[in-house]
């Protein structure tokens, strides 16, 4: 296989933002056991001062590979402070370009996170009673469960 | 950061013995072996003695030893030289278990008319016996079972399966590249036709190996040239590395093979009391493993995050995840032995070798308790 980039090296060995926020305001579980990863994101969603709703908090559990820890962990500093409509918006792509490319064969398998955010997000809207957000297919996603 | 190499089931490193052999045969054997002259005389000498030097390690007496580029030429050698050679026969029995260059030829022939018999093995890695005996039929070509498993380390009964391929009318192969030197193989005994072994995980160089033949087999070459050994195998034959072979076949003694169980039972003893964790093919010491084969699963981590964590500590070892693999699909021996996907995904390969220390196992066993732990925090749920 393709070697890690330095940034997934880095991500990996030293994940940021790792664990559960208790009372998450959503939670969006991706991934199983079978295909060896499984994800988990937490975001605490509060108001900013134009009253736009903002991911305050984010916090993710993961099993798997390397490249599925560190797109874990690079998902959450991509996503904090972001509005949700924005937050949303993150793909794949934008993952792995933060991470300085992922190796091809990992580009999709183990590349849930943004796939892992906006299950988050649109557990937060539905508990709410709000309808969830459009997922607009990009290239080769899929939502796992 | 001193490095702990855990994982001589791939390969090994050169042994300075060996190296000394090859270097001086570079000085004073570099000529081409088919030579009149006097260089190539002296190389051709130093070629004939490893080839009965070899040949001796395994008691062969009515065998050609062909020298190859290694297991994976000598796999492809055996069997699609054998085929080639004999036209009539079109079926192959072989097992679930056997290294990717056994199957990978195997699926090449089953693209040109071929069948091929996979035969189960059990828990621990064993072909069932009288499996093997109802699966030969008259039209069984060749019967090719690995003897050290590269996995999970289980040995299989090569007397009892010689016999019965034998008694059927078949030919016999064996890949005994990782029990080469470290379990006893005896060519006659044992009814070997065709045996691969390589230098590479002996301690001796890379790319260098052989094939065992047995005499009146009609094996045809697969690479046609200058008519190099016996004409089987064309090409100015590495002498130097096989001098470096025929030398690496003296590392491993007795006593070599106690130290690396003994340590080898040391790591598993000390890995066995984390929860959720087990030890993969036969007990260790139920004289079914080669000697130096550890394969454990932990539940809750995945393979390559465990191999790139102990990396960084210094720790060298292999994983049966399917993440760490070009193809993304999980070991096909673990999934012989029964395990489901989930479970082969955090499974790990310990390899140990002459070198290794009681004091380097004892640091791997905190480093992968340290590891597991990590890894099982980040981990969302038990499933
Ligand atoms: C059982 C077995 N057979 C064959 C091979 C291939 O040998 P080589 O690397 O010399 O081609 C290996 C090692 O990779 C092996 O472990």
């Amino acid at each position: 296989m393709e070697n890690y980039s330095k940034k997934v090296m880095e991500n990996f060995m030293k994940p940021k933002n790792m664990g559960e926020i208790k009372d998450a305001s959503g939670v969006g579980k991706v991934g199983n056991p079978v295909c060896g990863d499984i994800m988990w994101i937490y975001i605490m969603v509060s108001k900013d001062k134009s009253g736009n709703e903002i991911v305050k908090d984010i916090k993710f559990k993961t099993l798997g590979c390397a490249a599925a820890i560190a797109t874990s962990s690079m998902i959450t500093e991509l996503a904090k402070g972001k509005t949700l409509a924005d937050a949303y918006k993150i793909t794949k792509a934008d993952v792995a370009k933060a991470l300085d490319g992922l190796p091809p064969i990992k580009m999709h398998c183990s590349n849930l996170a943004s796939d892992g955010l906006k299950a988050a997000i649109n557990d937060y809207l539905v508990k709410q009673g709000r309808k969830p957000m459009e997922h607009t297919k990009e290239a080769g996603s899929s939502l796992r469960s | 950061m001193r490095t702990i190499y855990l994982d001589n089931a791939a390969t090994t490193k050169l042994h300075p013995l060996v190296r000394k052999a090859m270097s001086e045969c570079e000085e004073d054997g570099f000529g081409n072996s088919s030579s009149l002259h006097s260089a190539g005389r002296k190389a051709k000498e130093k070629l004939d003695l490893a080839r009965e030097t070899i040949s001796k390690k395994v008691f062969a007496k009515n065998h050609k030893l062909i020298f190859t580029s290694g297991g994976t030429e000598s796999n492809n050698f055996a069997i699609k030289g054998l085929a080639l050679g004999s036209r009539e026969k079109k079926h192959i029995v072989t097992t679930k278990i056997e290294h990717d260059c056994v199957l990978n030829t195997l699926g090449f022939l089953e693209k040109y008319g071929y069948k091929v018999t996979y035969l189960d093995v059990d828990k621990e890695g064993l072909v069932n016996l009288e499996a093997l005996e109802n699966a030969i039929t008259k039209d069984t070509l060749l019967v090719s079972v690995i003897h050290g498993n590269n996995e999970i380390g289980t040995i299989q009964n090569l007397k009892e399966i010689g016999r019965i391929v034998h008694e059927k009318g078949s030919v016999f192969h064996t890949d005994a590249c990782q029990s080469f030197t470290k379990q006893p193989i005896d060519m006659e005994k044992d009814n070997i036709d065709l045996l691969t072994i390589n230098a590479h995980k002996i301690y001796g160089p890379k790319g260098v190996g052989a094939l065992l033949v047995k005499e009146g087999l009609g094996l045809e070459p697969l690479l046609h040239g200058g008519g190099h050994e016996y004409g089987l195998r064309s090409g100015t034959v590495n002498v130097p590395g096989i001098v470096g072979f025929s030398k690496a076949t003296e590392i491993i003694g007795e006593r070599e093979i106690e130290h690396m169980a003994s340590l080898r039972n040391q790591l598993v003893k000390g890995l066995k009391d984390i929860d959720d964790c087990w030890l993969n093919g036969p007990e260790v010491d139920s004289g079914k493993r080669l000697c130096n084969n550890a394969n454990l699963t932990f539940m809750y981590a995945e393979g390559e995050a465990i191999v790139l964590y102990l990396d960084a500590l210094g720790i060298c070892v292999s994983t049966g995840s399917a993440c760490s693999s070009n193809t993304l699909k999980p070991s096909h021996v673990l999934k012989a032995i029964g395990l489901k996907q989930e479970q082969s995904h955090g499974t790990i390969r310990f390899s140990i070798g002459i070198d290794n220390t009681t004091e380097e196992i004892k640091y791997t066993i905190d480093c992968v308790k340290g590891t597991i732990e990590k890894l099982r925090q980040m981990c969302p749920y038990k499933y």
